[in-house]
């Protein structure tokens, strides 16, 4: 199971899917990622029935002082600024992957379709994710806070959030 | 009242023991201290070992970990406490009966520790409860941790009776549970016992310093070399 391999079938299989190859993962445009999930768990070649982990990733150029990436999945809009969802898929029947699936969103519209339907193990995670980062996953059955308490605002893993100073008389 | 020392050895030996109320009182207190079993972090890791038989907290009257508050005289706080962890925390305190002690075991619990700078980590659980013994380390050894008991035990042998905190009727015992707010606590800490010190002449992570007119004290000079004496 080599990266190309998957790729041509991704691009046979899903219709109008635009791929982007980012070392060994994938980069798929939000409007696609359920279709090729969909594809990559019910194919008899794949069966990537296990999805292992979703994380949340925060991509801030402005404050990295790097110029706005080029290739972003083919989405002109997020040349700089985005927050990014990987999922890792595995499969527990066939005994393979990662499969590496990775969606970008805007950051101050961050919103994606959530994996929960498909896969249940990504409750929690895409919970995690939507507090700590603010990614708002569409489709989620029960989407608030998991880690801090619900009266908190804001996302502190995103990497301008100020935390509070402690040392105030 | 105090019996003199010489007179009461000098008893001792003759199959007199003399003691005083509030020295038998505090020998009980000191020799069955009751700790809260609860742990937060790692530190809970030292502080299972010091309970078990190779350090054997036992030999200093402390092995009785009790799983209820209302039983409990000593509270370890061993570990990390996040902001989501401290207003139990303070509420376990609070339900403790009098007289009630606390030891603030490791790095994490007396500052924050690594974890200082983090946005779920209080600084320090000394913000909200009153904490009689700090043992630095991360995380302190098993030793480490006898150490703070027995310094523990000394300051309970030089309790007054009449004049502990607990006893006394008008003392409010309740100390003000922290709640959950948009940034972090609610208050940020109780201000009836803790001041944050700001003259810390320390850096953030982001390099401010803290106090920045803060200066540090000029090293004394040193002192000038003397000329050999000069034969006559």
């Amino acid at each position: 199971m080599n990266i190309e391999e998957i790729k041509t079938d991704l691009l046979k299989h899903v219709p109008g899917l635009e791929l982007t190859v980012e070392g060994e993962s994938f980069v798929v445009p939000k409007e696609k990622l359920l279709e090729t999930a969909r594809f990559l768990k019910e194919n008899e070649k794949y069966r990537m029935d296990y999805l292992s982990c979703v994380t949340g990733v925060d991509y801030l150029a402005a404050r990295q002082g790097q110029p706005g990436q080029a290739a972003v999945g083919g989405q002109s809009e997020l040349a700089s600024d985005y927050l990014e969802s990987v999922n890792h898929l595995y499969s527990m029947e066939k005994k393979q992957g990662p499969i590496v699936l990775k969606v970008r969103v805007p950051r101050n519209n961050p919103r994606m379709p959530s994996l929960t339907p498909l896969y249940r193990g990504a409750e929690y995670q895409e919970r995690e994710a939507y507090d700590l980062f603010g990614i708002v996953y569409e489709g989620h059955p029960d989407l608030r806070r998991i880690l801090m308490w619900d009266e908190f605002e804001g996302h502190p893993m995103r990497k301008d959030y100020v935390e509070e100073d402690q040392d105030v008389r | 009242m105090a019996v003199d020392e010489g007179l009461k050895n000098e008893l001792q030996k003759q199959g007199i023991f003399v003691t005083t109320l509030n020295e038998i009182y505090n020998w009980g207190r000191r020799s069955s201290i009751w700790p809260l079993q609860f742990g937060l972090a790692c530190c809970a890791i030292e502080m299972i070992a010091t309970a078990c038989a190779k350090y054997d907290i036992a030999r200093f009257g402390a092995e009785l970990f009790r799983p209820s508050p209302r039983q409990a005289d000593l509270m370890i706080v061993a570990g990390t406490v996040t902001k989501k962890m401290a207003p139990m925390v303070v509420r376990l305190y609070n339900q403790m009966p009098e007289p009630k002690y606390v030891i603030s075991m490791g790095a994490c619990a007396i500052s924050g520790g690594p974890f200082r700078d983090g946005y779920n980590v209080l600084k320090g659980i000394d913000r909200y409860i009153p904490v009689d013994v700090h043992i630095p380390g991360c995380p302190p050894r098993p030793e480490a941790l006898l150490d703070g008991l027995i310094k523990l035990q000394k300051k309970i042998d030089g309790q007054k009776i009449d004049q502990m905190d607990g006893y006394k009727e008008e003392k409010n015992c309740e100390y003000p549970v922290p709640q959950y707010g948009k940034k972090g606590l609610e208050p940020m800490h109780n201000p009836d016992t803790f001041t944050p010190r700001l003259d810390w002449p320390e850096k953030n992570t982001k390099g401010n310093l803290r106090m920045p007119n803060y200066k540090p004290q000029a090293a004394p000079a040193a002192p000038k070399p003397q000329p050999p004496p000069v034969q006559p």
